[in-house]
């Protein structure tokens, strides 16, 4: 085949030499994404001693790090359902222009760029036994004794409300706008009320993006790691699964147990959402607008 | 048409919803608040407030965590990851915005994986990589680290960007006999800086509050504010707490001023995603 | 198909709606007898649309009622009102297959599923969209989206159908075929209609009657060829098609004309409103309404500057002696530099007074 013929076959298939500006990129995520995640799969196939699935067969053997994985759910689950379910009511009842909406967009967004180590920080000053907030409920008499809020499941779950949240919040509120207002507006005028408005119109058309949603929250608390060192119990209850990845690592020094723990909390992660995302198919995923114009 | 503005009607969904977001704000204020004030009391432990105030925890935790340093370091890598993942970024943004190629949605999909992935998954083996070939302990560690999650973050904040600039305006310079370079540089740039620029601090508030990464790879004179404040925690007992809470507040200060800067070039919510302003 | 709920007429009074200390609709009053096309016609930001949503109730009035016969409407959510409306963008629900979407509002009204099978098969077949009853919205060209729309409007037999420029986002051809199809619908259906648009020409086709609206007040309801050859006002003149708008000082009266020079013409024309002698005044006339003159020393005498083609007839800009450029339309072949005598048609001439901006008057 001659160059031109050659280089005319591949521009049928949009492939020319602009597409080199893609190079760099691509370069730097298979060096430093790519080819890392393939080293930590041959790592964790290569333990110090037994076959090349010892890591695994040991990992999912010893019960205090199997149970990492329910562990990691049990707070991710619930606290990524939360954030986005409490979401929804809020988002929809502040979809429209309000005066200080940007105020309150700006004020939400402050615990996302905190970060959770602050947050941490924050929680055990805040909800630690003689702080305000166990002063307040001691002083209305809602409970005899501090309630224990830190070091603990609650302290972590906490945490990733305070950051997951207005995350959620935000993406449903984005989701949300998207839909063209004109479509409630024609429910109520065929005589649909609220309810069935919403149950009817405005959801159907939200939940793929609730999905969505739902993935990235996940996301971020599956990968709970410093607040679980810091409000949390790090050895019992809160024992999630970059801690026990993080300890094979570099306190045991273990780097197949280390990397094959990594692996493990990546695919979990990829299962859930891609549960997520299967059950997202089933639903209509298409233009939220009422049509042309 | 214009809509009216909305009647605040306190039925009782509107209370339970303004409750909701009522009792969360209050929740976040104490949480900074209570950092706040620790790191400007005296004695403070079994009363609502502390017994008396100072700033000499500030001073202490400048002199004992060495801040100075840390602060550099911490300018230093948002200043070079920034610049490399706008530089790397946003050409491949480009040819993703305005080509469909053969392979586009796996390109695409690689692009994507990174950022769906726990930094902690792909951190453990990045560092242990990192550590074989001599980066991680050093800065140029800390800096390729943040580079994974950086450079598909501002590959996706740009392609949309891109994909909203008509391309009629590049045919219009091209018939007008500007070369690639011309177009680049006279047309696609200027019209590209918003957006660049709403990356590059999206990309500095992700680099300063990134802890996994730089945590897994930073060694003792590469730390950011973020892993030193972990670290300082870690080890409270050893520390007062006061000192801690000081440098927690230079973390948030630090934070809040960027997030200003932040907010001059774009909308709260673009913070976390693409959203469109009210249609009307 | 008939119109579900008896009623004889429906009453607007005063309906206004402010924004922000703005009037975006003022005080309308109308009576619509049962049957009967109403349009509401404008331009851009008259408050038309603003009146259509007050109606519908999407928009709280900020004064004044709306009444069907004894009963009051305007305190009533829209979908307690039983109306029927179509959207400019349509609306269509877009994770609902055609069927479902005209369905929509029969469930809503608790019909038994049968019947709504019944009603959606027959509105389907009106609008003949048999062989995309299943499809989504996405999947159909605008002027089928249209038929949905329409057919999810009159399904739920409302008592008045609202339609808010349903047909500004179709091409020319097909929205002369909707503008039949409307009307046809309109009829056979027994409708009662409150259409909206900017569209003269669709205002003057399918109505009954007019509500020429101009910054949120009324400034004429009548029929269409009231509206048509006596315009309220100067600016409906300009809006239905006056182009020969000509700056006049108000001679004599002479009969039921008066007689008014301007830029070196010297004119007689019917008097709209009560322009009085001496006074500045608005000449206006449609360029059909300016001919050439049989013989020579009838008419004015002009120069041709520009003309277009239009097929049967050529529309031409010419220009007097003074400078005043007039616009006419001719089936003679025109070229540009030509000289030539024209005659303003007197009895289609109208004069209007000249005042600061009239507010709505009615004939």
């Amino acid at each position: 085949m001659t160059p031109v013929a050659l280089r005319h076959r591949l521009a049928e298939r949009g492939i020319d030499a602009r597409l080199l500006l893609l190079g760099p990129a691509a370069l730097f995520v298979a060096a430093l994404f790519i080819y890392p995640f393939c080293y930590g799969i041959a790592v964790s196939l290569q333990p110090a001693e037994g076959g090349p699935f010892a890591a695994y067969q040991s990992f999912f053997a010893d019960a205090y790090q199997r149970d990492t994985i329910a562990t990691t759910l049990w707070i991710a689950l619930p606290a990524a359902l939360l954030n986005v379910l409490a979401s929804v009511p809020i988002a929809y009842r502040m979809r429209g222009r309000f005066r200080g909406k940007r105020v309150l967009t700006t004020v939400l967004v402050v615990p996302i760029t905190l970060g959770t180590v602050l947050t941490a920080e924050g929680l055990l000053n805040f909800l630690g036994p003689t702080g305000w907030f166990n002063r307040v409920l001691l002083g209305l008499g809602l409970v005899d004794a501090p309630v224990s809020l830190t070091h603990n499941y609650w302290g972590v779950f906490l945490s990733l409300v305070i950051t997951g949240f207005p995350f959620a919040f935000l993406l449903v509120l984005s989701y949300l706008s998207g839909i063209d207002p004109s479509l409630e507006k024609a429910g109520a005028v065929l005589g649909a009320g609220w309810a069935q408005r919403f149950f009817r119109i405005t959801l159907p058309l939200l939940a793929p993006g609730l999905a969505t949603t739902f993935c990235l929250t996940f996301v971020l608390a599956f990968s709970v790691f410093p607040s679980a060192i810091l409000v949390g119990d790090p050895s019992g209850t809160t024992r999630v699964i970059s801690i026990a990845a993080y300890e094979a690592a570099y306190v045991r020094y273990d780097y197949a147990g280390g990397a094959a723990a990594a692996i493990v909390m990546g695919l979990v992660e990829l299962v859930v959402i891609g549960l997520v995302l299967g059950l997202r198919g089933l639903l209509y995923t298409g233009s939220t607008s009422g049509g042309k114009g | 048409m214009t809509r009216p503005p909305r009647r605040i009607v306190a039925t009782p969904a509107a209370w339970a919803v303004w409750g909701a977001v009522t009792l969360f704000f209050v929740g976040v204020a104490g949480v900074i608040g209570s950092v706040l004030v620790n790191s400007f009391g005296t004695r403070w432990f079994d009363t609502w407030l502390p017994e008396g105030y100072t700033t000499d925890w500030y001073g202490q935790a400048w002199e004992e965590f060495t801040l100075l340093p840390v602060l550099g370091v911490t300018l230093m890598v948002c200043l070079l990851v920034t610049g490399i993942s706008v530089l790397v970024g946003v050409p491949a943004s480009y040819v993703l915005a305005r080509r469909s190629f053969y392979g586009r949605r796996a390109v695409y999909l690689m692009f994507l994986l990174p950022i769906l992935m726990p930094p902690i998954t792909y951190g453990i083996p990045l560092a242990t990589v990192l550590y074989e070939y001599g980066f991680a302990g050093h800065l140029s560690g800390v800096v390729l680290a943040n580079l994974v999650p950086s450079i598909p973050f501002v590959i996706l904040t740009m392609t949309p960007f891109i994909e909203q600039i008509d391309p009629a305006v590049e045919r219009a310079a091209r018939v007008c006999g500007a070369r690639t370079r011309q177009v680049f540089l006279r047309i696609l740039a200027p019209l590209l800086i918003p957006g660049i620029l709403a990356s590059s601090i999206l990309v500095v508030v992700r680099t300063v509050g990134m802890f996994e990464l730089t945590f897994l790879t930073a060694g003792p004179d590469s730390q950011t504010l973020v892993v030193a404040l972990f670290y300082s925690m870690s080890a409270s007992g050893i520390r007062a707490q006061q000192s801690v809470d000081a440098m927690a507040v230079i973390y948030t200060a630090m934070m809040l001023v960027l997030l200003v800067v932040a907010l001059r070039f774009v909308n709260p919510t673009q913070l976390v995603a693409r959203v469109k302003e009210d249609p009307e | 198909m008939t119109t579900g709920s008896r009623f004889d007429r429906l009453r607007l009074d005063g309906v206004s709606r402010r924004f922000g200390g703005a009037d975006a609709l003022a005080g309308l009053d109308l009576t619509i007898e049962r049957g009967e096309f109403i349009t509401l016609l404008g331009p851009s930001g008259c408050g038309k649309s603003t009146a259509l949503n007050c109606l519908a109730g999407l928009l709280p009035l900020t004064r004044g009622s709306i009444w069907r016969d004894e009963t009051r409407l305007d305190t009533l959510p829209p979908e307690q009102r039983g109306f029927g409306m179509v959207f400019q963008n349509y609306a269509l629900f877009p994770h609902m297959s055609v069927r479902k979407n005209i369905a929509f509002g029969l469930q809503m009204r608790k019909v038994a599923r049968a019947e709504v099978r019944r009603r959606t098969d027959e509105a389907i077949r009106l609008v003949h969209l048999e062989s995309h009853a299943d499809k989504l919205p996405g999947q159909l060209s605008g002027g089928q989206q249209q038929r949905v729309a329409i057919a999810r409007a009159v399904v739920v037999e409302p008592s008045l159908v609202l339609m808010d420029e349903p047909l500004s986002n179709l091409d020319a051809k097909l929205r002369l075929e909707m503008r039949t199809e409307i009307r046809r619908l309109h009829q056979s259906l027994g409708l009662t209609t409150v259409y909206v648009t900017h569209d003269q020409e669709e205002a003057l086709s399918m109505s009954d009657r007019l509500v020429v609206l101009r910054a949120g007040r009324v400034q004429q309801i009548g029929t269409p060829e009231q509206v048509h050859t006596r315009p309220a006002n100067r600016h409906i003149a300009d809006f239905m098609g006056f182009r020969n708008l000509l700056p006049v000082r108000v001679g004599e009266m002479a009969g039921a004309g008066v007689i008014v020079d301007g830029g070196g013409l010297h004119l007689t024309g019917s008097p709209v409103g009560e322009p009085r002698p001496g006074e500045p005044a608005v000449a206006a006339i449609r360029p059909e309404d300016i001919r050439i003159a049989a013989h020579p020393g009838e008419g004015v005498e002009v120069t041709v500057e520009v003309v277009e083609y239009q097929g049967r007839e050529v529309s031409a800009e010419v220009r007097t002696g003074d400078g005043t450029l007039l616009h006419l339309r001719t089936a003679r072949r025109l070229a540009p530099k030509d000289r030539i005598e024209v005659v303003l048609d007197p009895g289609r001439l109208l004069v209007f007074p000249a005042g600061p901006d009239e507010q709505g008057s009615e004939p």
